[in-house]
Formats: C-alpha cells, structure tokens, sequence
C-alpha cells in the first residue's frame, strides 16, 4: 500500500488537486450563467437554482451578441484559413527548396515577430486612418481592415513551427512523386499538405482561439456596436453594469465556449503534436 | 484540352534551376529515353490555362479597386507602388521561373503592409512629437488656426441651415433668408445649388444628389457639426445650432513675413519649429500645432524626466518580474502536471487531460473578466472564501492575483508541450540512471530535466515574449491599477504595452503618438535583447537551419 502511495497514488492526488484547480472557475461561470438572479453578488460555487433566464436575456436583449459571435467566428475562420495557407506556403518553400536569400528570409522572419503587431498599435492606427480615407471597406469597424492585418503576422512562429515539421516529413516522398510526373503545385497540394493535415489542424485552431480572444488590435479598431467581436463587445458588456450584467455575460462566455471547447476536444489528440512540431525533434 | 508547348518550363513542372532539386532528377525519373524530350515539352493544361486566366482576373480587379482612390486623393507615390507590386506579382504568377518566390510572396506582401512598414512607422513616429496638437502640417494647424477663430461680428451674414450628406461626407445646405438661394458648403467650400425644394421655415426638404439628415439623427453628431466649417473668402461659415448658420470672420490670420499668427486684438504667436507651436511673448502657445522631429527627446523623457521616470522603472522591474514568474510558474505546474501523468499505471489519462487543458480552451479574455470578478472585493468568490479583502486594489495581493490568474490561463499549455517533450526522452535514459542508483529525483533533476528543457528553449522563450506583453491579462483584470493617489497614469500593476496603450490615449485623456511609439521601441530592443542572447545559449537556431 505504501509503495502504491508512492509510485501510483501520488499522481492521482496531483493531477485531482490541479484539475481542482483548473475546473472551479469554469464551475463559478455555470453556476452564474444558470443563477436566476443573474447579478455577481449572488453567485456561488454551487449554483442556488437552475435557469435559462441569463441566455433568454442574452439573446433577446439589447446587445447584439449574436452579431458579435457571427463578427467574431466568421473573422477567426477566415483568419486562420488564410493565414494557414500563406504559412504553410512559405514553410514549404523554406524546407524544400533552396534558393538565394532563404537564410536572410528564415532569420528575418524569427527577428520580425519578436516585434510583436500590437507594439505597433500607434503605427496601425495611422496608416489605417489613411486607408479608411481610401478604401472604406478595409478601414476602421470594418471586419476586412481587421482581418488583412491579422495576415500580416501570419508570417511568423507558425511558419518557424511548420517548417520544423515538414522537415521531419521523409524528403523521398515528395521526390518520387516529382519523378511520377507531378509538378510543384501539385506535390504542395496533393502530397505535402495532406501528410501534415494534422498539424494543419491544430495550427488552424490555436490561430482560430487566439484571434476570438485577440482584444487590443480589434479595441482600437471596432467601435461601432455592430461591428465589435465577442471580446470587445462582451468586455463593454460589463463596463456598463457590471454587477447587473453578471449572469448574462457568463452565459455569452459559456456559448462562446461551445466552438473552441469542442473543437479542443475533437482535436484532442493532435495537439500535443501540433504544439510541439518544430521544437521536439521525433 | 491539352495542347502541347515547348519551353524552358512551365508552372506544371518544377523549373530545374531555382526549386533547387537536383536538376537530372527527371532523366532519373524512369521515363527512360524519353526523358529529354519530356523536359523540353510540356503540356499546356486546363489547369495552367485556368490559373493564368485567373492571375489576370484577380490583377485586373485589384487594380480597378485600388486605383481609383489614389487617383482621387493624387497620392502619386501610392500609386506606383501599387503599380510596381501589382506588374511584380501578375509577372511572378504568369512566369514559370521563381518558384520559391511563388510560395514566399503572399505571405510577404501582408507581412511588409502590416508588420514592416508598422515598425519602421513606430521608430520613425518616436522621433516625432505627434500626438493631440501635433497630428498634421503646419499648414494643416494654420488652417484649423484660422478658422477655429471664426467669431460672429456684427454684419454677418446669416442663413437657414439644413444638415445634409452626399457620399458619406456631411454638408451644409444654407439657404439664404432673403433671395431664397441655395448653396451647399463643404469642406472645400461654397457651391450654389440649383433645383432645391425649400419649406417656408427655410429648410431644405431635398436636393439632388444630396441626402437630407433629419434632425434627431443630426442631433446625434451635433459634435461633429459644431466642428464642421466651411472656408469663406476671410471666414468661414459655421453653425449654430442645427437650424442656423452664420459666416463669420476669422479673429487669427498667419503672416507668412513673420512667420507668425496675429489678431487684430494684438495678438502674436510666432512658430516655434522645435516644439511645433505657434508661441507668444509670454510664452503660451495655440492649441494647434504641427508634428516636427524631436530627435531623442522622446527617450530621453522616458529615463530623465522625474515624473515618468521613476514609474518607469518601476514598470519596468515589475515588467520583468511578471514575465519571469509567469514562465517559471506555468512551466513548474506544467511539469508537475505532466510528469504525474507519464506513467502508464495512471488509469484515465484521456479525461484528467480533457479536464487540465479546459482554461486553454475556454475563451481567455472572457474568463480574464470572469476572473477579476472573482477577485471583486465585495461580492467575488475569493472574498466569499478567504475573506473580505480589496485584492485587486492592493498592489501586492492584484501582482500576486495576475500571476494566479496568469497560472490557470497558462499552465494547459506548458502541461501540453512538456508531455510531447517528456514523450520523446528516450526510456534507456532514464532506466539507465535508475540502474546506476539514482534516485527518482536524481534521475529528473539529472536526465529528464536537461532534455526536457533543451527540447523547449523556443517555446520557453516566445512564452517569455509573449508574457512580458501580455496585455489582455492586465487590460482586462486591474486595467494597470492599483493606482497611487498622485498619479492616475501609471499603475502598480501595469506592464509596459498596457502604459504605452494608455499613453496613446486609446481609451481616453490626451493622446501622445510620438511617446508611445518610444516606449514600443524600448519594448522592442529588451524582448529581442533577451530573446536573442536566450536563442544564442541554446542551440536551438542551428537545429532549425538544419
């Protein structure tokens, strides 16, 4: 028994003390989102009673929340496609060819994204209040102006990362299929993409969560209530009241919940090859 | 439809040269003794055709997009830079050769539009006073000068105003009380305005190729409508209310002999090209000034002046502190976590990890917000459990609450990345040192550690990068608060991005860009200073060069 404590039963008190840990704040926003009374001073751990009343209110009431949901997953979607591709182009290039320039391109990227977009906020702000001068549609509260600029750092670690990963895909597939007659487009497409899909997968969404929780670019960006995505609209959300608006904005947070969770957990698997892909050498 | 085209190459097949594959590779190909000839044809097919069709389609339609402003506006310069990159990338596209360049470009383009060009703007802003008061030209500040001071004299002409719009930019209908004459103001100036439907009461009900804003909306941007003037020969027009305007005379005019402002009320401020104002004997200035280069005056402000300075490097150590402890202590509880569950006695590993990895799945910043209601002094869960105390209002206990709160957001992912690194030590490892007659913590401390943390060095330090930004976790929680009674723009909890952030006056007060963009320079060269030097003790560069 003693033996067992110390070689099995020490690691379930460990990882029950964390999950302890890492589940009570999630267990606080459910019990606030189905608290009838719907305020912060009335919300416990354990919930005093069961209700929609919090989500009827959310969806009916005076804020846009569904706009901001659609705001926000249709921004992150096309975010994290986009972005996905034109990194996983570049990774390509840099693991498979060799060309002039390709180290000066490697290092240059590494020492660019040290400085990260958002140090730059001043200087987004005044190029796009030219732009929204010129081209209203990607300007200021318009989901395009957000959405090219989040590409502009699509170049970065994740290229890093999935050129690590390609690099560890046998360089003899992509030969042979050049000798079967396939040209570069096709290896890319055909071969190549496919045999990283996972990777992809979970590349695609860690850009998907990072650009709904992004918050300081859209702040400065979005101010129209229309235009807002779930974090900025939801961070007004409790400015206004913050104690009356309590059980509402847990039961946003728990909606908003529903894709990245899920997506997590059907993902599950893959992640921990998707995160360590250019760092742990297999 | 396959036609067939001689050539040095085509899309369809990697150029030789540049992919930089071996460049018999194809005679090596098995196509034999044909392998000569099929390099030298290749097939023009549906596909090579439709993607050059498609390469000109989307050039043609950039082009009729983006030209058209910068015709309007005669931004030249803009235009052949969008000329140039357009002709580069249709030819890059419609070219066989430079195939890397093909892969590169898009993400390139993007990258130099919104990161480069970004950055080098930062560092050139921070040499720069531009902010609240400098924002434009000088001439931009004369203007705004002159016509800001436009008073209603006796004699002034007046008018009925009616708030109208056309293409989005607002106009003034004015019509004149006694000939019944419109005209339309606008930023440029006065245009008459024939055909008009004017009611008795002098309102202007429609106007071609004009759109009449009814009041309740007008009133809205009444703000807007105050600021709004339209330049006059000597004046300007402006506003009184929503219904009526006056064209008055402007009380500043600008001298170009003495390069200075003057009124007739005696008046004179002289341009001051150091500090971008226009400066009376006494030496208060005009609201409006330009943007002018001051040199290092900017950094220099940030280490010298005595009411920045000290809070400064307050900022700064506590910068630094947060970032270190939140890397140590994901990493540590990480570690904890992962290396409980490396052991294939431990039954459920699948769902204790579902469990662990939920504070990185569930959307951070609204968990941010949960969590600083949680540490709510009067009705939060933490008050509730440990007793009533002002957490996030006491400097020690809101610092020591960030790096908990810091903790949960972060330790799911520390947890991920070391269970993949402890995955790929190898077993004989750590056998072997167990045979030899370490310890289990000799063992770690030893072999597992080491490994472990070369594996991570990069991920360890974009973890440091991105904490020592992390601007959500403080924007959200204590919004850089606690703060002293003295001083309401620095916190005891504020990190340099978020003080740069209110610096520039993003949330609210007096916006200073020039600042701002200093401060962004001083963040820059310390994250890429410790990045750099942490990148050089590993070795991690060279395994990625590889």
């Amino acid at each position: 028994m003693i033996k067992w404590l110390k070689e099995v039963g020490w690691r379930y008190a460990v990882v029950l003390l964390v999950c302890a840990f890492a589940l009570f704040p999630v267990l606080f926003v459910v019990s606030a989102a189905i608290n009838p009374l719907g305020t912060l001073g009335s919300t416990g751990l354990i919930p005093q009673g069961a209700s929609l009343k919090n989500f009827v209110d959310l969806l009916t009431g005076d804020h846009p929340y569904t706009r901001w949901f659609l705001n926000s997953v249709v921004i992150a979607l096309i975010s994290a496609f986009a972005s996905l591709l034109i990194s996983v182009a570049a990774a390509y290039a840099f693991s498979r060819m060799r060309f002039r320039g390709r180290r000066v391109g490697l290092l240059s990227i590494l020492l660019i994204q040290m400085f990260p977009q958002f140090l730059a906020i001043v200087a987004i702000f005044i190029v796009f209040t030219e732009v929204t001068e010129l081209y209203p549609t990607f300007g200021f509260n318009e989901p395009w102006g957000l959405l090219v600029l989040y590409l502009g750092g699509a170049l970065g670690v994740n290229t890093y990362l999935m050129k690590g990963y390609l690099d560890t895909v046998p360089k003899e597939i992509d030969e042979s299929a050049t000798m079967d007659g396939a040209s570069h487009v096709q290896t890319f497409f055909r071969i190549i993409l496919p045999l990283v899909g996972p990777v992809l997968a979970v590349t695609a969404m860690l850009s998907f969560i990072g650009t709904i929780n992004e918050f300081l670019i859209a702040n400065v960006f979005l101010r129209d209530t229309e235009a807002k995505t779930l974090a900025v609209g939801m961070y007004g959300m409790l400015t206004d009241k913050r104690d009356a608006n309590f059980g509402m904005f847990a039961a946003a947070t728990l909606l908003t919940a529903v894709p990245t969770v899920s997506l997590f957990l059907w993902l599950q698997k893959y992640i921990v090859s998707g995160l360590t892909a250019g760092a742990v050498k297999g | 439809m396959t036609t067939e085209v001689t050539g040095a190459g085509s899309a369809s097949s990697p150029h030789p040269g540049s992919s930089g594959q071996a460049p018999d590779q194809r005679s090596r190909g098995g196509r034999r003794g044909e392998a000569e000839q099929v390099r030298r044809t290749r097939e023009l097919s549906t596909g090579f055709i439709v993607s050059r069709i498609a390469v000109l389609g989307i050039v043609a339609a950039l082009l009729i997009y983006a030209l058209p402003p910068l015709i309007r506006t005669e931004a030249w310069t803009a235009l052949v830079i969008v000329g140039v990159v357009t002709a580069l990338v249709a030819y890059l596209y419609l070219t066989p050769r430079h195939i890397p360049a093909k892969y590169l470009v898009p993400g390139t383009i993007f990258l130099i539009a919104f990161a480069i060009v970004p950055i080098v703007l930062t560092f050139v802003t921070a040499f720069t006073n531009f902010g609240d008061g400098h924002r434009g030209t000088k001439e931009e500040a004369i203007r705004a000068i002159e016509t800001s001071s436009v008073t209603q004299v006796p004699g002034s002409p007046e008018y009925y105003l009616t708030i109208a719009e056309r293409d989005g930019e607002l106009v003034f209908l004015l019509v004149d009380p006694a000939t019944k004459a419109v005209q339309a103001g606008t930023a440029e100036g006065l245009t008459p305005v024939d055909g008009a439907e004017v009611s008795l009461t002098g309102k202007v009900l429609a106007a071609a190729g004009y759109t009449v804003i009814p009041t309740a909306q007008a009133a809205e941007r009444d703000a807007e409508i105050a600021a709004f003037s339209v330049p006059t020969a000597g004046g300007a027009v402006k506003a009184t209310g929503l219904s009526r305007a006056f064209e008055g005379k402007a009380d500043k005019s600008y001298d170009a002999a003495c390069d200075c402002v003057t009124s007739p009320s005696g008046g004179r401020w002289v341009a001051d090209e150091v500090e971008g104002y226009f400066v009376n004997a006494e030496g208060e200035h005009l609201d409006q000034g330009w943007k002018v280069d001051v040199g290092f005056a900017n950094f220099k402000k940030a280490l010298t002046d005595p009411t920045i300075s000290g809070h400064f490097l307050n900022v700064l150590i506590w910068n630094f502190v947060f970032a270190i402890s939140a890397v140590a202590t994901t990493f540590a509880l990480g570690m904890i976590v992962a290396l409980a569950l490396h052991s294939p006695r431990v039954r459920g590993t699948r769902i204790y990890r579902a469990m662990l990895i939920l504070p990185y799945a569930m959307p951070g910043f609204a968990m941010l917000l949960i969590w600083r209601d949680m540490f709510n002094t009067d009705f939060g869960l933490i008050s509730k459990l440990f007793g009533v105390h002002d957490w996030l209002g006491t400097p020690t206990t809101a610092r020591l609450g960030l790096i908990v709160i810091n903790l949960w957001m972060g330790f799911p992912y520390m947890f991920l990345v070391i269970t993949g690194a402890l995955q790929a030590v190898p077993r004989e490892l750590t056998d072997a040192a167990r045979i030899d007659g370490a310890s289990a913590w000799a063992g770690f401390r030893r072999v597992t550690l080491p490994l472990v943390l070369v594996a991570l060095t990069p991920l360890l330090i974009s973890s440091f990068g991105f904490n020592f930004n992390n601007f959500n976790n403080i924007k959200l929680v204590t919004n850089g608060g606690p703060y002293a009674v003295d001083n309401a723009t620095v916190g005891a909890t504020d990190l340099l991005i978020s003080y740069t952030y209110r610096v520039a006056g993003f949330d609210s007060g007096v916006a200073d860009f020039g600042f701002a963009a200093a401060i962004s320079v001083f963040i820059f060269a310390i994250v890429a200073t410790v990045s750099t030097v942490a990148f050089w003790r590993s070795r991690a560069q060279e395994e990625v060069y590889s």
